[in-house]
């Protein structure tokens, strides 16, 4: 994943957001903070997005942007009247704006879930927490990505 | 003549520099210790550990018969835990039969065409890096105890030469990074030792597992070198040698690395 | 060979008792964004979802896009409410389906 091409040229953004799904034939683009945006506002609404209740674990400066662990934990009772619904991570700078989509309800008994991720360059990485009434709760946080030394030809 | 005490002067010079290059014994460190602190939560549980998934396939291989021969791993060599145990640890070994040490992978094909009669497993094939992970797992937290003997010598030093001769177009040897500079930062990582404790092991940069000459060639492609093809003497003499520069040190396999 | 899972529940759990489970399947998610070395683009093939039920409730579910690592990774938590059977789904492209179970004694 390290083979993008990550020139920041101005991408198109259409109000449906432009993700690189459909076969693009230049090199992957890197996505802008607009498509960012966008993709939150397809989740959120015009819902207002508050900063709390959630703690996104990235480590600061990552080895290597193909494999980094995240964590996202949210501060909920986890009950019935009161839980998270879902959670959402999105990054700034990969070709596409979506990391994750997680759906919880009151079994989870806890709101903690990990996994891991590819960052293709240093870059924004939010996660978003939709509540059982209607809120959203949000924690950003910021990550320096570096390239191997050596890179590997795999056509030798 | 003058010339020749200048020339033993310089040799001697040349050689104890060679000797201060070298990592003293107990500097030497394993590239776990250079790791973050998630990349090595990811190493120290299984159910984290990405190559477990390896071990895994190549538990199941051991019991699978092949060949025309019908022989699985498991019907010669029983139970991989007791009989694999320390195995890994000291190969390369010397192979009788060629006269010459052989790395894991050569002495697993070697089975297989010769015992299981069954055509020999691809490098970097997935069920060649299974079976060497399955095997490798089985010296984990032993030392390296390769053999160092007037048999094996001649190949341990020819795996020397390569490591210290400066080779490609930056002009680099092994090293000048591995053991000049190790510690130091390049593209923001550390530089390890360089050590083979932990062959095969699921490197993040490849996302999958691999092995030690798979990470040598993409060393000499990085230094704009040319590889020698998988498999060639070269690199079993140089993972013998990494391997003795490492002896005593505790095997990780399957390990995780950036 | 199939893909390969390895899941991580514990064997037994006190009624009540908020339990973590891990989860690790082998598959190259291939985010669809790499060229090969002809300059042709390397189709997407990942797993797009993991479902979990557990004495067929569904207690967690994620959606996954080409963002996640490969050999993907997952962590959750749940509440330990009876024993049972846990069920995995992962799904993705190229009708990649794959569902494995664990047992959970709760006491």
């Amino acid at each position: 994943m390290n083979d993008l091409n990550l020139t920041r040229r101005g991408v198109l953004l259409a109000a449906s957001g432009i993700a690189a799904g459909a076969a693009l034939p230049a090199p992957a683009r890197a996505n802008t903070p607009g498509q960012m945006e966008a993709a939150i506002r397809s989740v959120a609404g015009q819902a207002k997005i508050q900063k709390g209740k959630v703690t996104l674990d990235l480590p600061p400066l990552v080895e290597n942007g193909n494999t980094v662990s995240m964590s996202v934990t949210v501060d909920s009772p986890m009950t019935r009247e009161n839980h998270v619904r879902a959670i959402h991570v999105f990054n700034e700078k990969n070709p596409q704006p979506n990391v994750i989509t997680v759906r919880l309800g009151p079994r989870a008994g806890k709101a903690h879930v990990a996994t891991r991720i590819r960052l293709a360059d240093t870059q924004k990485v939010i996660a978003i927490a939709e509540m059982s009434d209607g809120s959203f709760w949000s924690d950003t946080q910021e990550v320096i990505v570096t390239l191997a030394a050596c890179l590997e030809d795999p056509t030798i | 003549m003058w010339w020749r005490s200048l020339l033993a002067g310089a040799l001697a010079l040349f050689l104890a520099t060679l000797a201060l290059a070298e990592i003293p014994l107990d500097q030497r460190r394993s590239g776990y210790d250079m790791m973050s602190a998630s990349t090595k939560a990811m190493q120290d549980d299984d159910t984290s550990n990405p190559a477990t998934l390896s071990v895994l396939d190549g538990e199941a291989l051991w019991s699978r018969k092949a060949g025309s021969e019908g022989k699985a791993c498991a019907d010669c060599h029983g139970d991989a835990e007791q009989s694999m145990r320390g195995v890994a640890a000291r190969y390369p070994a010397f192979s009788a039969a060629r006269g010459r040490p052989i790395n894991l992978e050569q002495r697993i094909n070697l089975c297989r065409t010769e015992q299981q009669k069954a055509p020999p497993l691809a490098y970097e094939s997935r069920d060649l890096l299974a079976l060497t992970a399955f095997v490798g797992r089985q010296s984990r937290g032993m030392p390296i105890a390769v053999e160092n003997s007037d048999q094996t010598r001649p190949f341990i030093e020819a795996g020397r030469k390569s490591y210290s001769a400066r080779q490609g177009q930056l002009n680099l040897s092994c090293q000048n990074c591995h053991d000049d500079n190790w510690g130091q930062k390049l593209a923001g990582i550390a530089m390890p030792q360089g050590h083979p404790n932990g062959y095969p092991l699921y490197r993040l940069e490849w996302q999958s597992l691999g092995s030690l000459q798979r990470r040598l060639r993409n060393c000499l492609i990085g230094m704009r070198a040319e590889p020698y093809a998988y498999g060639a003497d070269e690199y079993v003499d140089l993972e013998l040698f990494l391997m003795w520069r490492a002896r005593g040190m505790t095997m990780e396999t399957p390990a995780v690395r950036p | 060979m199939s893909a390969r899972a390895l899941i991580n529940v514990p064997k037994t759990a006190k009624r009540g008792e908020v339990i973590e489970i891990r989860t690790l399947i082998s598959h190259i998610m291939e985010t669809g964004f790499r060229h090969g070395t002809n300059g042709q683009s390397i189709p997407r093939d990942i797993i797009t979802s993991l479902t979990v039920r557990y004495n067929g409730e569904e207690i967690f579910s994620t959606l996954l896009y080409p963002a996640i690592a490969a050999n993907p990774f997952v962590t959750f938590s749940t509440v330990a409410t009876e024993s049972g059977t846990l069920t995995f789904t992962w799904e993705g492209d190229n009708g990649f389906s794959v569902t494995e179970e664990a047992k959970i004694v709760v006491a």
